[in-house]
């Protein structure tokens, strides 16, 4: 390929595939199975520039490639609040991406697509969340493939033999030990997300061990401490033990090796976490923001009771970001028309913290999500409260915050 | 001062600006001004632009490369970046930046002794190549 005897862009895709095996200190490069991209994000000019680069040296993908979040919500454009200079140049971004064979899927939860990766597969990545859920969850193998790699990697089949692709690299080096939590609070989903926050914060990009969580810990829990995890830290892989593939013991996440640290995480530590979601104390909500990343078809299941027989405050907007495949079996379902007799606002294709959706100046944004709480401020300039799904649902619906201080209580 | 690892080669010669905690360039660098804008990071507000960036080592979300790359491209970025452990997100980042642009951009790994004796608006000099990385004070 270095040859150019697959045509311009797959040499430069495979130049940069080489030069990073190089920084990762890889021995040689190995085969993916799939890939996910997300560089079809817009993130300015430059990275316009470079998906024409690959679209006019004639790139295609090589593996089955799916397709991340983009700027646009091309089912209901009129949600995004962007200038039509950004909204051509985030199409075009979107456009290129599916030019060269990519799915356009456009999720950052591919793993609640159909087909996901299986055990031990070595697979591209990228999004941070996704690429965390695979490794731990899935026990599938995928290093931090961002912008650029993901797309030279899917164009080439091929990544370089380092990293979280390698056994030795995939034992925890930490070990978090839940202690006092109250049987209440671990039976929350709101747990997960503020645990994901702390884990992220002290671990930076370690593997990390996770003991003391139920048995029956379930995806969406699994999935929402991941993408914590992964914002606030970088944390590509944790083994929850007892729960994930790689850690049926303690022993056998750590590899046999002694841990180097272990944290203790009591009920203090976690409502210091949940406070450090927060940017406001002001009460009177613009929007409240669901499903980052995005919404599964079980996550609706527990929210449609939550909204049976009332209606979100006028003053609010209930966004939920979903993909397309799950918003269909919802169609399906029948449950869209009771979300939108509620009040409640779909957003496909991308997410609200990633694209100017929500009024942010009319006030602060409420969000059952760390990774949204821990983004929005930056990416869209929100204020955020953060609570648990049922907070959420209350607060939407007196358009002010509402809270269940006896979540976060003492053993 | 000391040598380095080179993960992209490239020279420089800049005052150097040194992150107390490492930043996630999506969501922590708004490209259009060069500022750091991650309400977490405890500099937010502070200039890249045109400097040597230290940090600890990367963070956060895989679309940073693109944010570096937006960046440098648009003249906000910084020149260099010197860390204390490699960090594959960044380093695509100038590999891509060179391969669009032309424009080169070293990144550099260095030991602890050498990392501590960075302080910000220091005149840094960096130089990356094939054979060896070197980060040096004036």
């Amino acid at each position: 390929m270095l040859d150019g005897e697959r045509g311009e862009a797959a040499r430069l895709a495979m130049r940069i595939v080489v030069e990073l095996a190089g920084v990762m200190e890889a021995d040689r490069l190995i085969d993916v199975a799939s890939a996910h991209v997300d560089g079809c994000l817009y993130h300015g000019p430059a990275s316009l520039e470079f998906a024409e680069r690959l679209v006019a040296g004639g790139a295609t993908v090589s593996v089955p490639t799916t397709l991340n979040t983009g700027s646009l919500d091309l089912l209901h454009p009129e949600l995004v609040r962007e200038t039509p200079e950004r909204a051509h140049a985030a199409g075009r971004q979107m456009e290129l991406y599916e030019a060269m064979g990519c799915r356009p899927t456009w999720t950052c939860a591919p793993y609640q697509l159909p087909g996901r990766p299986s055990f031990g597969q070595h697979i591209a990545w990228a999004e941070s969340n996704a690429i965390v859920f695979a490794n731990s969850v899935l026990g599938a193998r995928t290093n931090r493939y961002g912008d650029f790699i993901d797309i030279a990697a899917a164009i080439t089949g091929r990544v370089p033999r380092a990293g979280l692709h390698r056994d030795e690299n995939r034992r925890a080096e930490l070990v978090f030990r839940l202690s006092g939590i109250s049987d209440r609070l671990l039976a929350e989903d709101v747990l997960y997300p503020v645990l994901g926050q702390l884990v992220g914060r002290e671990a930076g990009s370690a593997v990390v061990a996770i003991e003391g969580l139920p048995p029956d810990t379930g995806e969406d829990r699994l999935k929402a401490l991941g993408a914590a995890a992964a914002s606030s830290g970088s944390v590509a892989l944790f083994h929850a033990i007892g729960i994930t593939p790689e850690a049926p013991s303690l022993e056998a996440a750590l590899g046999g090796r002694p841990s180097s640290r272990t944290v203790e995480v009591t009920p203090e530590r976690l409502r210091d976490a949940r406070d450090e979601l927060g940017t406001t104390s002001r009460e009177d909500l613009a929007a409240v923001s669901l499903g980052t990343p995005h919404f599964s078809l079980a996550e609706f299941e527990s929210l449609m009771p939550l909204l049976d027989g009332i209606r979100v405050n006028p003053r609010v907007d209930l966004f939920i970001s979903t993909g397309r495949d799950v918003l269909a079996e919802v169609e399906r379902r029948g449950w869209l028309f009771d979300l939108q007799a509620a009040g409640a606002r779909i957003v496909t294709d991308t997410c609200t913290y990633i694209t100017p959706i929500m009024r942010v100046e009319d006030g602060p944004v409420m969000t059952n999500s760390a990774k949204c709480a821990w983004y929005a401020p930056m990416n869209v300039g929100a204020e955020v409260v953060f609570g648990s799904l049922g907070e959420c649902v209350r607060s939407a619906v007196r358009g002010r915050v509402w809270r269940d201080e006896g979540l976060w209580a003492d053993g | 001062m000391g040598e380095g690892r080179p993960l992209v080669a490239g020279e420089a010669r800049a005052p150097a600006l040194v992150l107390d905690e490492p930043l996630s360039f999506w969501g922590g660098l708004d490209p259009e001004t060069g500022r750091v804008i991650d309400v977490h990071h405890p500099q937010v507000g502070v200039d890249v632009t045109g400097r040597v960036l230290v940090m600890p080592s990367g963070r956060g979300s895989s679309s940073s490369s693109s944010v570096l790359v937006e960046s440098i491209h648009a003249g906000t970025g910084p020149v260099a970046i010197v860390m204390r452990e490699p960090d594959p997100i960044i380093a695509l980042g100038a590999i891509v930046v060179r391969e669009l642009f032309g424009t080169r951009f070293p990144v550099v790994v260095v030991d602890e002794a050498t990392y501590r004796s960075l302080r910000t608006d220091a005149i840094v000099s960096v130089h990356a190549d094939d054979a060896g990385a070197t980060v040096e004070l004036g």
